[in-house]
């Protein structure tokens, strides 16, 4: 009987030791950190040639990289915030999978973002649309996507409504490409125009992720009319008072404005003196750069 | 005919003998991999769930398929040869040549058979997928989760892994395990390379080298060939008269392969 005990009760205690071990060995500290992440092998061409007959899943391992590169970073887990990596992940992911559109439309949107939600580069993201048309030249998404990023990230409405012209072009592409064109070359930059643009992307959105985005620029552009219209009301409140409203319960007291008063998010606007703005604690920021969708 | 019954009689054993050793064991992994992927994927990544199950599944069914050819492949003359029971198997009616077909012919029943599950597995998971997105979000893909144009890139697989396996054998039957499952993979890792092979002149300027990789590239598998993944999860078109002579060049090297390895096995000596 104890015989038959021994073998069980000794895996137990060894079990139970390495349990006690690892909390013991945790609890005294951890090693410094090493570097966030790595990329062992930066030559496109080098992986393509290991990849074997696996260049579709690697593609893939990349892409989820990427995306958790930029995800961590930009939610400030990482402590390298400069997405140092982001682009090399990009154009490994796209070098082993030539087609991988989403790679080449997410990540241009990762790139353009300014920083901190991002590395702030269109360059770079122009340079990954490129390289999407190469291996396919005929298509529309792409071209807009580069039309896009000199809308949004270069305020250059004249190239981005020639881009959207070459979308147009394009076999499939959607009715509507034309004339946002025609509305970018006449009207390129006001919030009018921009409203147009993300709401045909939310519209014909593949993706759900696309379909977020596009909804959160179309609120940072309605919190953008809202905060034009709370500064007018403040200092038309200034002006008759004679002195900045204490806050938004002074000018709810006096008839200003009704109910919260929060961005299309539920957070609620900040009031500093006379000036109105986004809380800093908003999903919202950073809004885009003035140019790029004037009143 | 009483070759293809004693042919089929010896892949029946191997098919036993892959059941009895837990081979198929394997099936349960690559679902337990699909599944958990399914589940994680949509929240490693933004969109492209059923683009990475589809590449997922057909590298996890090559991978899985390529373990199995090379692993048993290379045992299967070597543990006759081992145990001893090849004195017992050659003095019945049993030619070499009928010993190392029906060999061949029993993995590749274990591996048609594994691969059938597998693709089904595949095919459930797309399909369960498929009910969890939107009608707007599956409108912008490609092709439907469960494309059946999948399936060339599937036959492609089984046809070059049953090349392994009749590579497998013809190493097993001169040489130990470890250096026939060396040899094996060797042969599989170059033959994905070559393209390089085709193109050495623009790398190196030694004619002679260049003619040495020109002709190793011919003689050589080309396992490159069969390599369709990315045009099928794309929904591509892949020519018809591209699948038809790429499965008719790994018959014609099948053939050749097994042909060799009944050649090397009849002049063995086992005394």
């Amino acid at each position: 009987m104890a015989r038959r005990l021994f073998t069980p009760l000794l895996l137990v205690m060894l079990m139970a030791s390495a349990i006690g071990l690892q909390a013991l060995r945790e609890g005294s500290g951890a090693l410094p950190a090493g570097p966030d992440s790595l990329l062992y092998v930066r030559s496109p061409a080098a992986l393509q040639r290991m990849a074997l007959s696996y260049k579709s899943i690697l593609a893939d391992v990349y892409w989820i990289r990427a995306v958790q590169l930029y995800g961590d970073t930009k939610l400030g887990r990482t402590a390298d915030r400069s997405y140092s990596l982001l682009f090399p992940l990009l154009e490994l992911t796209t070098t082993l999978d030539p087609y991988f559109n989403v790679a080449y439309q997410f990540g241009a949107l990762f790139l353009a973002e300014a920083p901190p939600g991002g590395p702030g580069r269109p360059d770079l993201a122009i340079t990954l649309l490129q390289r999407g048309l190469e291996a396919q030249p005929n298509d529309w998404h792409l071209a807009q996507a580069i039309g896009f990023v000199h809308y949004w990230s270069h305020q250059d409405y004249a190239t981005a409504a020639d881009w959207f012209g070459r979308a147009s072009r394009q076999p499939g592409a959607p009715t509507w490409m034309g004339p946002l064109a025609a509305v970018t070359l006449a009207e390129g930059g006001n919030r009018k125009a921009s409203r147009l643009l993300w709401q045909q992307i939310r519209a014909t959105a593949e993706d759900d992720w696309f379909r977020n985005e596009a909804d959160r620029r179309l609120k940072q552009l309605d919190a953008m009319d809202q905060v034009d219209l709370l500064q007018r009301v403040v200092t038309g409140f200034t002006q008759k008072q004679g002195h900045a409203p204490d806050g938004w319960a002074e000018l709810a007291r006096a008839g200003y404005v009704r109910g919260a008063v929060v961005d299309p998010t539920g957070v609620p606007y900040r009031l500093e003196g006379s000036t109105v703005s986004l809380d800093p604690k908003s999903k919202l920021l950073p809004l885009p750069k003035e140019g790029a969708a004037r009143p | 005919m009483s070759s293809v019954r004693t042919i089929g009689t010896v892949a029946v054993s191997v098919f036993r003998e892959s059941v009895r050793d837990k081979v198929l064991y394997n099936l349960v992994a690559f679902a337990v991999l699909l599944m958990a992927a399914s589940y994680l994927i949509g929240q490693l990544t933004a969109g492209q769930d059923i683009k990475i199950i589809k590449d997922l599944g057909l590298a996890a069914i090559a991978t899985f398929g390529l373990m199995i050819a090379v692993f048993i492949g290379i045992g299967l003359v070597w543990k006759e040869v081992e145990r001893r029971s090849i004195y017992s198997l050659l003095s019945k009616p049993l030619s070499r040549g009928e010993f190392i077909l029906g060999k061949y012919c029993g993995l590749g029943l274990t591996l048609l058979i594994n691969i059938l599950v597998m693709v089904v597995a595949w095919y459930a998971v797309l399909a369960y997928m498929a009910t969890t997105v939107s009608p707007e979000v599956r409108a912008g893909w490609p092709a439907p989760a469960t494309d059946l144009g999948m399936l060339r890139a599937v036959g492609l697989i089984v046809i070059e892994l049953m090349l392994v396996t009749a590579i497998a054998p013809l190493f097993s039957t001169f040489s130990s395990p470890f250096l026939s499952a060396g040899f094996t993979l060797g042969l599989w890792v170059v033959g994905h390379f070559n393209a390089d092979l085709k193109n050495f002149e623009s790398v190196v300027d030694s004619r002679a080298a260049a003619w040495l990789a020109h002709a190793l590239y011919y003689v050589l598998p080309n396992f490159s060939a069969f390599d369709i993944k990315q045009q099928v999860v794309y929904a591509q078109a892949v020519p018809a008269g591209y699948l038809a002579s790429t499965a008719l060049y790994g018959a014609v090297y099948i053939a050749f392969l097994l042909t060799a390895s009944v050649a090397v096995f009849s002049r063995r000596d086992f005394k």
